[in-house]
């Protein structure tokens, strides 16, 4: 068996585009979920109206800065119209509404009648090559040995990994201050907040759309690096892997989401390698095939997920005694 | 009685088919600390409730130092100057005892989203609202606990938790419902040394209490209500004497009914 490349495979899941893109969906997730304690199910709808925000607006012909401000925009009225009806109810509330939306958003965008507009099942295609264009780096592949890009990758994942220093950076700003405080406050006791003077319901508000703005950022970022999007790719599954991605990194910190996404790309990358390999070499005899490596790698990321809930219940990096603190 | 800081008028609130709150008139005096007594089951914690926005009223009106408070949200009855505390005590579990005081200042710079990003812009102010709320630990007596995870507390603790809290939040009124309940007796003498301290603080305070002792140790005033009305209101003696109040604790069997007064 080649031990190295499974851990090539990996170290290029961890540092891939995709990764980066699935710390930003979870730190948005981190910010709504984690600090203001609201549940939005339906992440992968704020990721998606920002790819089709900024594919639509690119392929209709406007520079593509314009088409990334229409998605993050799309993304903000979204929060708002999912929040403002939702959110001065109780917690599930919201939670089926975001699932469900996504959901709508999801099969909306592919339907026929949306065609000339979404493109519908084909999606849009081709409109993200002025962010091409302005690459700097030289014609070539970088890097370690087999853990290796060509200019193409290393430009999106250089765009794509500062996007995601900067809205750690967001966060952890927010975290330490009075701002921060008031929404962990809200995550605590809603009630007991607005005893105090503090307005429950505009804080959630915006923490949804915050959050939902910052995931938007990870769908835009998928759509230009793929320079394509259609509704195929926005399942709810996405949602719940970045909330993987955030409990396995620890709810409520700053890196948290970071770098568990980094450790759930590496992990899911070298699986798929090593169980490609154990199967072919027949180490399960003729249990399973080739095939079954993608849905036997998504059985042990959740065998896994169970793992750290048992045993490390705040996460990689989050806290233990704040996890463990009686209610 | 000096000038009201709090008068209501005809608070109204049924659930289903029953009046659970049925208040003609309610008024504190300023300066004062009011009991509200009464039988479980009187609408002593829904009427707690409707002042502070908690629950919606089906009608009425109260008006708080000349601001009229009726229909606003709770943040905003807040922010008048009216805060309460609960009967069970919302203590902020997974946040210090020094976070939970830190919270309740008011006109906070720091707490708008882009203001929150320039830490020169409230460091100041920050630096003001811990020395407060170190003053006020200091004064509850929760110096020692103020690293500590609020969920960490006991219940008493909780409760003088949320006491200093609540002045955190610079009121005028303080509303606390059964701020003793279920606290050992030395923490009991504590919270309530506190709570006659508010008055020196040019607070006024009205609070629900089913402890006689209590009561009559701290109180200027009792109101008494049953089954949603008041029933009864003066002094500690007027009132446990009344008859109405009798008959509303021990049942009727004891006589005739009493005339009540609302």
């Amino acid at each position: 068996m080649d031990v190295g490349k499974v851990f090539t495979d990996g170290a290029r899941g961890a540092l891939s585009v995709q990764s980066a893109a699935f710390s930003l969906a979870a730190i948005g997730l981190n910010v709504q979920f984690g600090f203001a304690g609201i549940l939005n199910f339906g992440q992968v709808g704020f990721l998606l109206v920002g790819a089709y925000g900024t594919a639509i607006t690119a392929d209709g012909g406007a520079p593509l800065w314009v088409g990334i401000l229409v998605g993050i925009a799309a993304a903000i009225a979204l929060g708002l119209l999912l929040g403002i009806p939702t959110l001065r109810l109780r917690a599930d509330y919201l939670a089926i509404v975001t699932i469900s939306s996504a959901e709508i958003l999801r099969i909306g965008v592919s339907s026929r009648s949306l065609e000339d507009f979404t493109g519908g099942v084909f999606g849009i295609r081709g409109f993200a090559n002025s962010f091409f264009d302005l690459n700097p780096i030289p014609v070539g592949r970088y890097g370690i040995g087999e853990v290796s890009f060509d200019h193409r990758a290393l430009w999106v994942m250089t765009v794509a990994w500062t996007c995601v220093i900067l809205a750690s950076l967001l966060v952890r700003l927010i975290a330490r201050s009075p701002y921060g405080r008031m929404m962990k406050a809200i995550r605590e006791d809603e009630d007991a907040a607005r005893s105090l003077g503090k307005n429950a319901f505009s804080i959630k508000l915006q923490a949804l759309v915050l959050g939902g703005a910052i995931g938007a950022i990870g769908g835009i970022i998928i759509a230009i690096d793929a320079q394509f999007t259609n509704g195929d790719y926005w399942k709810s599954a996405f949602t719940f892997f970045a909330y993987t991605v955030l409990i396995l990194g620890g709810v409520g910190s700053v890196l948290g989401p970071v770098l568990g996404s980094m450790v759930f790309w590496f992990i899911y990358q070298a699986l798929d390698a090593l169980l490609r390999q154990s199967i072919t070499e027949g180490v399960f005899g003729d249990v399973f095939t080739p095939s079954d490596t993608g849905p036997l790698r998504i059985a042990f990321v959740g065998l896994a997920l169970m793992a750290l809930m048992i045993f490390r219940p705040q996460g990689m990096f989050g806290n233990r005694a704040e996890a463990l603190v009686n209610e | 009685m000096s000038e009201p800081i709090l008068v209501a008028n005809d608070v109204r609130k049924s659930f289903g088919g029953l009046l659970a709150v049925n208040v003609d008139r309610f008024e504190v005096a300023k300066g004062a600390i009011v009991a509200l007594i009464g039988p479980n089951g009187a609408g002593k914690t829904t009427f707690f409730n409707l002042l502070t926005g908690f629950e919606r009223r089906d009608s009425g009106v109260w008006r708080f130092d000349g601001v009229d408070l009726e229909g606003k949200p709770p943040h905003a009855i807040a922010r008048a100057g009216m805060v309460r505390t609960f009967q069970i005590p919302k203590a902020l579990a997974r946040m210090s005892v020094l976070d939970n005081m830190k919270l309740a200042a008011p006109h906070q710079r720091g707490e708008r989203f882009l203001i929150s990003l320039a830490r020169r812009s409230w460091r100041e102010q920050e630096a003001e609202v811990e020395d407060r709320a170190i003053e006020l630990l200091e004064w509850v007596g929760l110096e020692v606990k103020r690293a500590d995870y609020a969920g960490t507390l006991s219940g008493g603790q909780r409760k003088l938790l949320e006491l200093g809290r609540a002045l955190m939040a610079d009121p005028r009124l303080v509303m606390l419902d059964e701020p003793t309940a279920g606290v050992n007796p030395t923490l009991t003498a504590t919270l309530l040394e506190r709570i006659k301290d508010l008055r020196g603080r040019g607070l006024t305070v009205v609070f629900v209490e089913h402890d006689m002792d209590v009561v009559a140790s701290i109180s200027d005033h009792v109101v008494c209500m049953a089954e949603g009305v008041v029933i009864a209101e003066g002094s500690h003696h007027e009132v446990t004497s009344n008859p109405a109040v009798i008959d509303a604790y021990l049942g009727r069997e004891h006589g005739e009914r009493a005339t009540v007064r609302s």
